[in-house]
């Protein structure tokens, strides 16, 4: 008995999403597609995963209407339109170019422009000041001296 | 100004800045009108969505988002289950609303009828309307993360407010008592 409940135990695999071939659409093509627009859409209810990699049930009904759109006609952009229409940006992994958003995606440029700057007045040598007339005088004196 | 002042000036002025931020988004906080693990809903300010559900019982017949529009006042649509842990902690506000002429639509989340049907039994009633969502998809449109999860709509059908968790006393009586009043 504890043998079969043993076997059993090995047998049950863990619900892996992606494993489960009755979720894909036929069309290889368009399965293809799917798991490219659901890797970039957020597992809303789990930490940083994407719904195509999560077992939660929110995320199993979300792949499942991607894939209806998709089979449906609707291209990658139409597809996360309509999640976040409902969700909102955060169903996107990668966040979108927008106002809000402007600073984060600037970022990068904006910290290679501020060490450039700094580079630039590093390297760039201070130019002399011009002497004062009392130093001009002083040293035209120790030239005359020293001459 | 010389360089040696702008050079010390500045970084004092970006750190006074920083403080300032940090100080006014703490302060919010603590008075609970930011909250930075807040999603907010695309769904607030706009129509909702169009759905329509079967009934769940006791009640004999669903309702639709037409049946939603035609209320003369504010309604909130409640989705909870059986198998919902939180649920159970808001049901008590929710009798108390409901007690208060608050009207309260549920809507079963992917339960079975005889379950759902038991935990209204077990916990009361609050519900004026009573429908089931078994699949969950017209949870989807209203963009539901999970049960309990409330939206408040106004007597136009605009969605005021989103609330993803159990409606405590302190949502109850600082945030939905005010949205009512406003919405009435």
């Amino acid at each position: 008995m504890i043998r079969l409940a043993i076997i059993l135990a090995m047998l049950a695999s863990p619900a892996l999403a992606i494993s489960d071939p009755n979720e894909a659409l036929p069309n290889p093509a368009q399965e293809a597609r799917a798991v490219q627009v659901g890797s970039q859409l957020r597992c809303l209810v789990c930490q940083n995963e994407s719904i195509e990699d999560s077992g939660a049930d929110l995320a199993k009904d979300l792949r499942g209407i991607v894939r209806q759109r998709i089979a449906a006609g609707d291209d990658d952009d139409q597809v996360v339109a309509w999640m976040t229409s409902r969700y909102g940006d955060f169903v996107r992994l990668k966040p979108p170019f927008n106002p809000t958003t402007a600073i984060l995606w600037a970022s990068p440029i904006l910290g290679l422009l501020a060490a450039a700057l700094l580079l630039l007045r590093r390297t760039r040598p201070a130019a002399p000041t011009p002497l004062s007339p009392q130093e001009q005088q002083e040293l035209d004196r120790l030239m005359r001296e020293g001459g | 100004m010389n360089r040696r002042t702008l050079l010390v000036s500045l970084p004092l002025l970006g750190a006074g800045l920083a403080g300032a931020a940090f100080w006014t988004a703490l302060s919010r906080m603590q008075k609970g009108t930011f909250d930075p693990h807040a999603l907010p809903s695309p769904l607030v300010g706009k129509p909702l969505p169009d759905f329509s559900l079967p009934g769940q019982s006791p009640a004999q017949f669903g309702f639709s988002s037409d049946d939603v529009r035609k209320q003369s006042g504010p309604v909130l649509i409640n989705f909870f289950a059986s198998w919902c842990v939180p649920c159970v902690l808001e049901h008590d506000e929710l009798m108390k609303l409901a007690a208060g002429n608050t009207q309260i639509w549920g809507v079963a989340y992917k339960d079975t009828t005889a379950k759902a049907e038991a935990f209204i039994e077990e916990h009361g009633n609050p519900y004026a309307r009573l429908a089931a969502d078994r699949t969950g998809r017209t949870a989807i449109d209203f963009g539901l993360y999970g049960v309990p999860e409330s939206y408040l709509i106004d007597r136009q059908g605009i969605v005021r407010w989103r609330w993803a968790g159990p409606i405590t006393k302190d949502i109850a009586a600082d945030t939905l008592a005010p949205l009512l009043k406003q919405f009435a």
